[in-house]
């Protein structure tokens, strides 16, 4: 009988420093299957977060660059712009992209820069200790928020995919999730055609995925996925907010 | 090649093509803003990549992107603008990439104003970003030579794999003078594929390239910050350079001035001559590496009374000077900051009262 599951080439052999119960290594996997699946690995550069991503350089077996805080589109828009045949893709999570980084992936966007990003939204700074995000839900604890996010001073969730969606430039704009098998397959798809739209030169193509952290929101990885789906999704929902003509 | 009648900052840009630089971002801030303006025009012409970014912060980290694809990448900008680049910076020198950065800078702090200064000495020597890293700072004083380093930028950059800075001022970046663009300046670009995020394809490899600042284990971070020191070691023993004027004879005094102030201090040099007075000067061209033993020797010549440091800023690079002299001369400060330049009589003026006191 014929190996029927393996490690796609795209992932490195390293183990990966996530807590258990964390989702990243499913994203890691979509992406690289992605890439082994459009055979572009050897014209792939990725760009790391800061943030518990910060070394995914060590888990793809692509060439890849590590940013500052927040500035990954702005890199990926310098690689793209001197070398077009390359295939780019930033990871960012929620204070990264959401937070910081914030002018870098609107303007970025606007530009209809032809790279791809992925953004990781568990709702919380993960990788400083659990610190409030952009993101975090009103209510929901974080060591900067004790008592819960209190909306009166730090206002509402940012939606980045409802804001980037506003822009009137082209662009590929989806959520999905990775908190159930039939979330992952829609993320699977979403990931493809963002590279897709990357490969025809058509727009910046954005993903965003609903991800959990259970070490930072002091949850079992299996309570985690079930408060994601019942906070993040009806706040957060899932689908396709854009897509070039 | 005939020579041509240029704006410096035109001259700049057209520098960086010259030298094998196709690629240029940039935020437009006076008075600098020029250089954009004539790339913009000049880059589609050599098929080259043009783009102006939302902000300093976002273009300090194109030039990263792009300069960790091995492609030789420049940005130009002014003081507040640096200031805002300088996070970058850091990073670029940590992960070891070529790329060069032009200041054109104004006076400061703050939003200070939009004339001359050489304020940015302490920011462009001494560090600027956070960490142990410096940039090879050179200093044109006047268009030719803000051609010519410019051009030389590029394949020092590679050399070192680092960042490189141009620190000129307004004026030289404001003025008109007649230039020629020396072909034998142009160096074929390096191969980087040993680090390079160029892709696998591109590279015939198997093996990916990770560009990077992050080592958390402190013996390899403090091995990458052996292996920076080791290259300014190198710097500090290969690529000084200074002019000296008027030092083959006796002098009673010497200047340390550079850039725009140095075309001020040879005019007084030469007027004080004629009314029978010797004073010498010693020119950096790098600032860092700083020509330290050029100025000690100079400084130390018998008929030498006075050693002054003449700037455009409010006392930076007389620090320098002092560590040059080793204790064994006094060195005093003469300069301002506001955006007027002396001119030669109040340089001479000083000088003359100086060596009188």
């Amino acid at each position: 009988m014929g190996k029927i599951f393996s490690r796609p080439e795209a992932l490195s052999d390293n183990h990966t420093h996530y807590c258990p119960g964390c989702t990243h290594g499913i994203a890691h996997r979509l992406i690289a299957e992605v890439i082994d699946e459009l055979g572009i690995r050897g014209r792939t550069v990725g760009v790391a977060p800061v943030g518990c991503a910060v070394m995914a350089y060590n888990y793809f077996s692509c060439d890849f660059q590590e940013a500052a805080h927040g500035r990954a589109p702005a890199m990926a828009t310098g690689i793209k712009r001197v070398r077009p045949d390359l295939m780019v893709f930033t990871y960012q999570g929620d204070g990264d992209l959401a937070s910081i980084g914030m002018g870098e992936i609107i303007h970025a966007a606007n530009r209809g820069e032809k790279f791809t990003t992925i953004f990781i939204n568990n709702a919380i700074y993960g990788m400083t200790g659990g610190q409030m995000a952009p993101t975090t839900m009103p209510g929901q604890r974080a060591t900067t928020a004790p008592t819960g996010r209190n909306v009166e001073e730090t206002g509402m969730p940012i939606r980045m995919c409802e804001l980037l969606s506003t822009l009137a430039t082209p662009g590929y704009i989806a959520r999905q999730a990775l908190l159930r098998p039939k979330y992952v397959n829609k993320a699977k798809k979403a990931i493809l055609q963002a590279f897709e739209y990357q490969m025809a030169n058509k727009c910046f193509s954005f993903v965003e995925l609903i991800n959990t952290c259970p070490t930072n929101w002091g949850m079992t990885p299996l309570n985690a996925l079930k408060w994601a789906e019942d906070n993040l999704i009806p706040y957060y929902p899932l689908g396709e907010f854009k897509k070039p003509e | 090649m005939a020579k041509v009648l240029m704006k410096g900052n035109e001259a700049i840009g057209e520098a960086a093509i010259r030298a094998g630089c196709l690629n240029y971002f940039a935020y437009p801030i006076t008075p600098q803003s020029e250089v954009a303006e004539y790339l913009v025009k000049r880059m589609p012409e050599v098929n080259g990549v043009f783009l102006q970014g939302e902000s300093e912060v976002a273009v300090g980290y194109m030039i990263f992107g792009a300069a960790a694809c091995g492609e030789r990448v420049m940005t130009t900008s002014s003081s507040p603008g640096v200031s805002l680049m300088s996070e970058a910076i850091s990073y670029i020198a940590g992960a070891r990439c070529p790329a060069v950065f032009v200041n054109i800078v104004r006076g400061g702090p703050g939003l200070g104003g939009i004339l001359p200064s050489q304020g940015d000495y302490f920011q462009a020597t001494k560090g600027g970003g956070h960490g142990d890293y410096h940039l090879l700072v050179m200093a044109p004083d006047g268009v030719q030579e803000a051609v010519e380093m410019t051009m030389m930028a590029f394949p020092l950059a590679e050399k070192y794999r680092g960042p490189v800075m141009i620190l000129g001022d307004g004026l030289i970046g404001q003025m008109m003078e007649p230039v020629e663009f020396p072909d034998n300046l142009y160096v074929p670009p390096t191969n980087k594929d040993d680090w390079a995020t160029n892709g696998m394809d591109r590279r015939g490899s198997t093996k990916k390239n990770i560009v990077k600042s992050l080592y958390l284990d402190p013996k390899v971070l403090n091995q990458n910050n052996l292996t920076l020191k080791a290259q300014y070691d190198q710097m500090k023993r290969e690529e000084i350079r200074f002019e000296a004027y008027n030092t083959d004879g006796d002098y009673q005094a010497l200047i340390v001035s550079y850039g725009t102030m140095s075309r001020v201090c040879k005019t007084a040099i030469d007027n004080m001559k004629a009314q029978g007075l010797e004073i010498g000067m010693i020119r950096p061209k790098t600032l860092f590496p700083f020509p330290e033993k050029a100025i000690h020797d100079a400084a130390a010549k018998e008929s030498c009374k006075k050693v002054v440091s003449i700037e455009m800023s409010m006392g930076q690079m007389i620090e320098d000077v002092e560590r040059s002299l080793k204790g064994k001369r006094e060195v005093t400060w003469f300069g301002q900051c506001g955006g007027d330049i002396y001119t030669p009589e109040e340089v001479a003026e000083h000088v003359m009262s100086l060596i009188a006191s």
